[in-house]
C-alpha cells in the first residue's frame, strides 16, 4: 500500500514538473562537456569562423578568479546569440544568451575562472557561427566558490 | 546560503535601455565540496515580451550581476527578469524604466 502510494506520488511529481522542464531548456550535453571542443560541438559551433567583430572587454589580469568581469558584444549583423567558453574551466561552457527582436547582442556578467585561460566568445548570426578569444590571466583561481 | 531577493535598475542610456540586475544566489560548484546549486535559466521580458533567454552554468559568480541592453525603449516600459535554478527554485523582479 505504502509502495503504491509512493509510486502515485512520484508519478504526480513527474506530471507537475514536466511542463516546467519543457519551458526552461538547459543544454545538459553542452554544459556537461569537459573540453572546449565538446562544449563548442554541444552548442553547434564546432566550425565557428574567426571574427574581429566580436568584442570582449575584460581585465588582462584578474586577481580574483571568483569574480572576473567580462563584457561581450557582437557587431556582426543579425547576431541572435552569444556563448562564452572558458577553455580551461572544468566545465568550459559558462553561458549562452539568446537575443530576440528588441535586444542588442550584449551582456556583462561576472564569471569564475579556475586558472589563466583563453575565454572564447561565439556569435551566432544568419545560421553561421563566429568566434573570438582573449586570454585572461588569473592570480588566484576561483572555482571553490 | 540560500537563494534570496533580487535588485534591478533599468535606465535609458544612449537611446537604448540598460538593464542591470542582481540575483542573490550561492552559485555553488562541485569543486567547492558543497552541493551543486546554481541558476540555469534567466529570462528578460520587455512589456511582457521575451527579449533575452539565457542558459548559464555554475561558472557565473556568486550573487550574479548581469547587464543587458535593449534597443530603444521608453520611460515607463516594464522590465521583468526571472531565474530558475537546478533545484527548481526561482525568483523574479519587475521594474519600470526610469
Amino acid at each position: 500500500m505504502e509502495n503504491r502510494r509512493r509510486t502515485i506520488l512520484a508519478a504526480l511529481g513527474v506530471l507537475l514538473l514536466k511542463p516546467f522542464a519543457a519551458l526552461a531548456a538547459w543544454n545538459e550535453q553542452a554544459f556537461g562537456a569537459k573540453t572546449p571542443a565538446d562544449a563548442l560541438k554541444g552548442i553547434g559551433a564546432a566550425g565557428a569562423a574567426p571574427s574581429k567583430d566580436i568584442v570582449i572587454e575584460a581585465p588582462q589580469i584578474a586577481e580574483n578568479g571568483a569574480v572576473v568581469p567580462i563584457e561581450i558584444s557582437s557587431n556582426i549583423p543579425g547576431t541572435t546569440a552569444l556563448a562564452v567558453v572558458i577553455e580551461k574551466n572544468p566545465f568550459p561552457l559558462a553561458g549562452r544568451f539568446e537575443f530576440k527582436e528588441g535586444a542588442l547582442p550584449f551582456v556583462k556578467v561576472n564569471v569564475k575562472m579556475g586558472e589563466t585561460s583563453d575565454v572564447r566568445v561565439v556569435a551566432f548570426a544568419g545560421g553561421k557561427q563566429f568566434s573570438a578569444s582573449r586570454e585572461i590571466k588569473v592570480t588566484i583561481g576561483g572555482c571553490g566558490g | 546560503m540560500a537563494a534570496g531577493p533580487m535588485k534591478m535598475r533599468a535606465t535609458l542610456a544612449g537611446g537604448n535601455t540598460d538593464v542591470r540586475v542582481l540575483m542573490t544566489h550561492p552559485m555553488t560548484t562541485a569543486q567547492s565540496g558543497q552541493a551543486l546549486h546554481f541558476i540555469q535559466n534567466v529570462v528578460v521580458k520587455q512589456n511582457g515580451r521575451t527579449v533575452i533567454e539565457a542558459e548559464i552554468s555554475q561558472a557565473v559568480s556568486r550573487n550574479p550581476v548581469f547587464t543587458f541592453r535593449l534597443k530603444g525603449g521608453a520611460k515607463g516600459d516594464t522590465i521583468e527578469v526571472s531565474w530558475l535554478d537546478n533545484k527548481g527554485e526561482s525568483n523574479k523582479i519587475e521594474t519600470a524604466v526610469a
